[in-house]
């Protein structure tokens, strides 16, 4: 019950409610731009002065009234030169041609090689979707293996995405995990976005058909040392309701893993990296990491590509 | 640029699209070395094509109008009918809009509102009487043609006669050799994806931009204060007259002569600093009318605006210099006694960054004309980011990342970058509160009500719309009486400027210049600023617009519907 209770607690954290306070409080104001440049005065010392000496306001200077707006109406004006069906069909064109649209990409944020003694191995995390600004579908897919060893964990979820504010986007779907062993199936839902900080954030809980809930928290960074050397370091977090021997996964915090990525910006869309990786296996399912002979915290040195098309 | 091989390319393209076209004979006091013809007369025919753009020792794809970027300069003569037929030879739907002409609307040019569009194969007239004189340009408002470098100068003269002396027409724009739906398609993948002058911990350490605190509040506002320009120089050739800076365009004079500079921004999406280092710049007219002459060391000019200024070279090369307000790149042009002279270039200049003022959340009161301050707060104003309170008619959705709470009136702001800490003391910059009308405006009236407009977006999914809608969101269009004196009020809730166009209208800006107000027909709205202007309405359906070519195809337009009272 405790460990459920501080599962959601970890969820929330990362919700959009909490990220929507976007006040001011406490913001340091630094000094106002300062205004450069004494305007000439008014040349003309005529119609400019004489409203701002006090006199009547003319023109511009006359404030607003506040009549009422007249109705909207439903026709198109040039209709009655070039016809109603032929400005119908255009004025369609032209609501839809200013706004909206449908986009598309296939992003790798990881696709590397994992380079520990004599443990060679691989990861990459992936996504592809199209859609507009606000609904879209997206497929993505992890997984790590070794080499030799074969694929360790791979899945592939199918999302609805859909924006609820300027930065945040919540995802539904269902997941498949393909790897060897027990396989299962999840519904899937996130919370992903760009939280305060500029911290790129992806929370996800998944309720498998057997009835078992999991999640992951990743949270990565950018600093820029230049404008083309991008460091991104990687916080991930991965959680469990319960104990589930047969994945050799306990209850509560189950891996932890930090990362530090030096990326080098060829252009935005092909962007080589090198770095450290770092996870660890923590509470019972360290301990069924050592029982199975595998260490419980594990550093690679990493190389890969972030890229997108 | 191979001159010769442009020159046989233009008489090539004139002969092709001949028809009924009147040359105007080049009249001695104008040089001839510009990428594009002239045209004028009753009768005038363009012909829409693909074709390319000689720059950078390549060729870019463009859409020409009769084979050049830009097309060919249209004279005109103010109460002198003209028919201008365009022919259209592409594969797509294509449409010509007089920027900034009093025309019927239905001779607008806006395919859907003024009429149905010109199809692939077809023809389209258009017959109109100018009723005003002036610098003015025209250009395609079908799709992203305009980006792709159809546009062209146009100059009505004044149905007194030509004026005498020297001038020139100096087209600013932007092209590339990556088309434009791609560039589109970048931002719309990363927003950033052509800002290469971002703030970096190397240029933190090396005491450059802002200070540590600012940019983790900048951070935690998840705002990027580098962001200045969404299409930079990256990808951009800026070009003067249709030339790049390494083969410019130079504009001839006679020693001692003062001689017109007629400046069109034509560009898609930059707006330019523009300046001739060592020479003044007497500003005689904004948007095709006059204003009271004003000298200044510098303008900034926003897509779709014109200026003219006259300037006195003396004698020698002087450059004519055309930054990009995010000072990823320029465009050049020479003003010289004879071809080949050339000034030296100064570099670019350092990249401005956002401050508060630019987010509407400027207290520090700099004696402008907003009161307040930090009265706000206990008058139970919200200071915060994003609250709606601030702006009931705007929908807070995904598409608004922000409502300025407390935008101030910054047309007396000399623009981006061009404030006290970018510039030396005593350089003067234009800015609209210097414009007078030298005559009284011509409707004197009060407004009879207020619209205000609210521009509005998200950078980090590059939406744009106002009132936090898009145009195919909000198929509502604005209502006005024919003949109704109306004021609008601009508020840019969002980091970047946006110039707003309003199709058929002179509208007057409210500068605190009574009834000689500065009379224009695109005006930009400073980040975190707020813009009015009255204006006097016009029959018909118009376009409401902002000018960044790809704000506008992202949804930042309106309708302004004007029926009779």
């Amino acid at each position: 019950m405790i460990r459920h209770a501080a599962f959601a607690l970890l969820m929330a954290g990362a919700s959009p409610a909490m990220a929507q306070d976007h006040s001011m409080h406490g913001m340091h104001m630094p000094a106002a731009a300062p205004t450069a440049t004494a305007s000439p005065p008014a040349p003309d010392g005529s119609a400019a002065t004489r409203s701002e000496a006090g006199e009547e306001p003319r023109g511009t200077d006359q404030p607003p009234g506040s009549a009422e707006a007249p109705p909207v109406t439903h026709d198109i004006a040039a209709a009655r030169y070039f016809g109603a069906d032929a400005m119908a069909r255009a004025h369609q064109a032209m609501m839809e041609g200013h706004g909206g649209g449908t986009y598309s990409q296939v992003r790798f944020d990881l696709a590397e090689v994992q380079v520990r003694q004599g443990r060679e191995g691989y990861r990459w995390e992936g996504l592809a979707w199209i859609g507009g600004d606000v609904d879209r579908l997206a497929l993505r897919s992890e997984g790590e293996g070794r080499y030799g060893g074969g694929i360790e964990h791979a899945e592939v979820q199918v999302l609805y995405r859909r924006a609820l504010d300027a930065w945040w986007n919540l995802e539904a779907g269902v997941r498949q995990d393909l790897q060897p062993g027990p396989r299962r199936t999840h519904a899937a839902v996130a919370i992903e976005g760009l939280a305060r900080y500029m911290w790129d954030v992806r929370a996800q809980a998944y309720l498998s058909t057997r009835g078992e809930l999991t999640g992951r928290i990743e949270a990565t960074v950018d600093q820029r040392l230049t404008n083309r050397l991008i460091l991104r370091p990687r916080v991930e977090l991965a959680l469990s309701a319960q104990d589930m021997p047969d994945l050799r996964t306990g209850p509560g915090v189950t891996e932890v893993g930090l990362g530090l990525r030096l990326h080098a910006l060829i252009r935005p869309e092909l962007m080589p990296y090198v770095g450290w990786s770092w996870t660890h296996k923590t509470g019972r399912t360290g301990r069924y990491a050592t029982a199975a002979g595998e260490p419980r915290a594990e550093g690679a040195a990493v190389i890969g590509l972030a890229t997108w098309f | 640029m191979n001159s010769a091989k442009m020159a046989g390319l233009r008489r090539r393209e004139l002969l092709a699209g001949a028809g009924v076209v009147a040359l105007v004979s080049a009249l001695p006091a104008r040089a001839a070395n510009v990428t594009y013809g002239e045209l004028g007369g009753e009768e005038i025919v363009l012909t829409i094509a693909r074709g390319t753009v000689a720059m950078k020792g390549g060729r870019a794809q463009a859409v020409t109008i009769n084979g050049t970027v830009p097309g060919p300069l249209l004279r005109l003569r103010e109460g002198r009918r003209v028919r201008i037929t365009v022919r259209n030879t592409l594969d797509e739907p294509t449409s010509i809009h007089w920027h900034g002409l009093l025309v019927p609307f239905q001779m607008d040019g806006v395919p859907g509102l003024s009429f149905p569009g010109i199809g692939p194969g077809e023809s389209f007239t258009y017959d109109f009487v100018p009723r005003q004189s002036g610098t003015y340009w025209y250009h395609s408002h079908s799709g992203l043609q305009e980006f792709s470098g159809m546009y062209g100068p146009l100059v009505i003269e004044p149905a007194g006669g030509a004026a005498q002396g020297r001038e020139h027409v100096v087209v600013l724009s932007d092209h590339s050799f990556v088309a434009p739906a791609r560039i589109l398609r970048n931002l719309k993948l990363d927003p950033g994806y052509y800002n290469r002058n971002r703030q970096t911990l190397g240029g933190l350490l090396a005491g450059k931009d802002q200070p540590a605190a600012d940019r983790l509040e900048w951070a935690r506002m998840r705002m990027d204060p580098t962001d200045i320009a969404d299409v930079t120089g990256r990808v951009l050739t800026y070009l003067v007259n249709g030339r790049d800076p390494d083969a410019p365009w130079t504009g001839l004079y006679t020693p001692g002569e003062a001689v017109t500079l007629r400046l069109i921004n034509a560009g898609a999406m930059t707006i330019f600093n523009v300046r001739i280092p060592g020479l003044p710049l007497q500003v005689v007219a904004m948007d095709g009318q006059p204003v009271v002459p004003v000298d200044v060391d510098e303008l900034q000019l926003s897509p779709g605006e014109t200026c003219d200024v006259v300037i006195r070279p003396g004698d020698g090369a002087h450059a004519l210099v055309c930054e990009s307000v995010d000072r990823s790149g320029m465009a050049v042009g020479m003003i010289a006694p004879r071809e080949g002279l050339r000034a030296p270039v100064p570099a670019l200049r350092q990249r401005p960054i956002l401050t508060m003022r630019d987010m509407g959340m400027d207290m520090g009161g700099t004696g402008m004309s907003h009161g307040g301050g930090m009265d706000m707060a206990a008058m139970g104003h919200s200071m915060a980011m994003r609250d709606g309170n601030n702006a009931p008619q705007v929908r807070l959705g995904p598409g608004v990342e922000m409502i300025a709470p407390m935008p101030v009136d910054r047309t007396g702001d000399p623009g981006l970058g061009l404030d006290a800490r970018y510039v030396p003391a005593g350089h003067r910059v234009l800015t609209y509160r210097d414009l007078v009308s030298p005559v009284p405006n011509p409707d004197v009236r009060p407004a009879e009500r207020e619209i205000e407009v609210h521009l509005t977006g998200s950078m980090d999914r590059y939406m744009w719309s106002m009132d936090g809608k898009t145009m195919s969101e909000a198929h509502e269009p604005i209502p006005l009486r024919n003949g109704e004196r109306v004021r609008f009020t601009l508020v840019n809730d969002t980091m970047m400027a946006h110039p707003i166009h309003l199709h058929g209208h002179y509208f007057e800006l409210v500068t605190g210049h009574g009834e000689r107000s500065p009379r224009k027909h695109t005006v930009s709205v400073l980040p975190g600023g707020k813009v009015s202007f009255d204006t006097t309405a016009e029959a018909g359906d118009w376009a409401f617009h902002c000018h960044m070519f790809l704000h506008m195809a992202m949804g930042m337009m309106r309708v302004v519907q004007v029926r009779p009272a």
